[in-house]
């Protein structure tokens, strides 16, 4: 008797007869599919939410913000300098592969309106700004580039602070809030954006056109930074090099010296995050498929034991006609059975366990298909590995010996 | 395809030694004998006396050292393990003194066991499964599991089971060994009909006269030859 169905029946009737055991045997399986499908869906989805936060930012962006300085030594951080103008923004958006260009002059500032205050960032932007980040308005109308050359007082709200600033929910356009005492008229709001992928609030920030926050907020003539937009993400890296060296002209930077400033792309850095999110993924997994293998172990101990135990019962199927060869493929069907069903429980224990983690602990995730496939799949093949040896154990038994042991 | 001159079985010059460390111990020292088919026949003797290792060969559960075996007219002296197989699935059945059923398992499934691994469609199997039973009174016992039936009980379902392939021989080891006078008694009577009312060969082994004495035929083995062979008179019923 060769046919599979048949071989797959006498497998299953085995395993059904030792209904325990082989719910324990699978249990090791289960576990670690298990593991593998949870560890995996966290892992991923704190990958796919980091990209997703980062691309949120503007996927063409580039961010010149200026250099260290050094005084007496001691070396400051970067944008300690302040050398960055608004004048070196536009020299930069004269460049070929350059869309928009926005500075930004960042100030943490207490917020009156009415009889509400909060604590937010006011960011000095150019209309530009809402190209650069592809953040949509909610109500209202972004300030226009009049509005930047009068330096006007007008604001653009983030939902949070609108929330916060506003609570008893009356409409914030038309409004006056108080900036460093400076009032400002709110002239719009900004569609929800959410956590960055660092954490903070996106959606807790006052805009304002830029030369107003220089003039009426810092004093200064310099920006916090300049966010550079390409027209095409295949033209970052030569905005990149174009950027760094028309500043490297317009500071007067001298071959050889430290720039005084630093141009970074949000792609590197999305890549970087993304490629460590997946060395954590394969990390978390490798880990899991450890305990895969331990199950696997599990179930040849367990198969070892079964042979032994079923030494009589081997003796006598091949008394009455089983063949070796019969008999190694029942044992390694029954191993596999027990493997791939652990396999399966294990993926539904998985799904369960993601769901459990995503809804306790609001982690983000996200269970990928391939890996569904991959742990049902190395789980059998864990079953067919570690079913072999005692499988052909019991293949290899004297039919005379088998039925005389006791 | 066996005819009716051959015989089921026919040795010639059969010998089997075993190695046993630096030593070798003859089990059977050069038979010659034959079973007809329609026999009935007791094989006897002391342990050692190579009656259990003459079942073996002839059931085709081991290959003889040297000598010849002619089952059903084909030479099966040297076949591998696998072609043995296939005659045990085809033309065998055994019964053993410890029944030997699958636990957990119905009587009917352990009945359809041979059929399994002959390749018989599973519709086929259970009407076979329950023809035989019906024949040695065990049909009523189909969906009970062993461990739910006496001793005499799981006896009748083990020969149920070694008669589903409709052999040309069946060997019987020892197969009251473990049942009390009474139920011992049952078990020969039912071997006796099969052999009686439909003909088929039988092969007995054990060291019992009064088991013996049901059989046409006893064969007595001593020291790995035959020291008797006779035929007895039909008891008184």
């Amino acid at each position: 008797m060769s046919d599979f169905k048949g071989i797959l029946r006498l497998a299953l009737q085995a395993l059904v007869r030792n209904k325990v055991r082989s719910m324990l045997t699978m249990l090791g399986i289960v576990i670690g599919v298990a593991a593998v499908i949870v560890t995996v869906a966290i892992g991923s989805g704190a990958r796919v939410s980091v990209q997703q936060s980062i691309n949120s930012l503007g996927s063409n962006l580039i961010v010149v913000q200026p250099g260290s300085v050094t005084s007496s030594g001691a070396r400051g951080g970067f944008g300690t300098a302040s050398t960055l103008t608004p004048a070196d923004g536009m020299a930069i958006a004269q460049l070929p592969g350059v869309s928009a260009v926005s500075p930004a002059v960042t100030v943490r500032a207490q917020v009156v309106a009415g009889g509400n205050n909060w604590q937010t960032t006011v960011t000095g932007v150019a209309p530009t700004y809402t190209i650069i980040r592809s953040w949509p308005m909610a109500s209202g109308t972004f300030f226009t580039e009049n509005d930047v050359n009068d330096a006007a007082k007008v604001a653009v709200l983030g939902q949070t602070d609108v929330s916060e600033l506003f609570p008893g929910g009356q409409n914030p356009i038309g409004q006056t809030i108080l900036i460093k005492g400076v009032p400002f008229t709110v002239v719009g709001t900004l569609t929800p954006l959410g956590q960055s992928s660092l954490g903070t609030d996106q959606d807790d920030t006052v805009l304002i056109p830029y030369t107003s926050a220089m003039q009426r907020l810092t004093g200064q003539t310099t920006v916090s930074q300049l966010m550079v937009s390409a027209t095409t993400s295949d033209q970052i890296a030569a905005v990149q090099t174009e950027t760094t060296t028309l500043l490297e002209q317009r500071h007067a930077i001298a071959a050889g010296q430290p720039d005084d400033f630093q141009v970074r792309n949000l792609q590197s850095i999305a890549s970087a995050a993304s490629s460590t999110g997946a060395v954590m993924e394969f990390l978390l997994a490798g880990v899991a498929a450890v305990s895969l293998i331990v199950g696997g172990i599990g179930i040849m101990n367990i198969m070892m034991v079964s042979v032994t135990e079923r030494t009589r019962e081997i003796g006598l199927r091949m008394s009455v006609g089983a063949r070796g060869a019969t008999i190694l493929r029942q044992f390694l069907t029954e191993s596999t059975v027990l493997a791939a069903a652990g396999g399966v429980v294990g993926v539904v224990c998985g799904f369960i366990g993601t769901f459990v983690v995503a809804a306790l602990a609001k982690w983000p995730t996200q269970i990928p298909i391939e890996w569904v496939v991959f742990s049902v799949a190395f789980s059998a093949l864990v079953g067919i590995f570690f079913g072999y040896y005692p499988a052909k154990k019991a293949a290899g038994l004297n039919p005379i010996e088998a039925l005389r042991f006791e | 395809m066996a005819t009716t001159a051959e015989p089921v079985v026919r040795v010639e010059g059969l010998r089997k030694v075993y190695a046993l460390g630096e030593s070798q111990v003859v089990a059977l020292a050069g038979i010659d004998l034959e079973i007809r088919a329609g026999e009935f026949v007791a094989v006897m003797g002391p342990s050692g006396s190579g009656k259990s290792t003459f079942m073996q060969i002839s059931g085709l559960l081991d290959n003889p050292t040297a000598g010849n075996y002619y089952f059903e007219g084909t030479d099966v002296s040297h076949l591998d393990a696998d072609a043995r197989a296939d005659i045990r699935s085809r033309r065998l059945g055994f019964v053993f003194q410890s029944y030997n059923l699958l636990p957990r398992t119905s009587a009917l499934e352990n009945v359809e066991l041979p059929m399994v691994y002959a390749g018989v469609p599973a519709v086929q199997r259970a009407q076979i499964a329950h023809e035989m039973m019906e024949i040695v009174g065990v049909d009523h016992l189909a969906q009970h599991h062993p461990n739910q039936m006496s001793g005499g009980q799981q006896q009748r379902v083990a020969i149920a089971r070694s008669l589903v392939n409709n052999p040309g021989l069946i060997l019987a080891d020892e197969p009251t060994g473990a049942l009390d006078t009474k139920t011992s008694e049952d078990v020969m009577r039912i071997f006796k009909e099969l052999n009686e009312r439909s003909g088929i060969t039988i092969m007995l082994v054990t060291h019992e006269p009064d088991i013996a004495a049901h059989a046409k035929r006893i064969v007595t083995f001593r020291d790995g030859r035959v020291v008797s062979d006779a035929l007895r008179e039909e008891r008184a019923a």
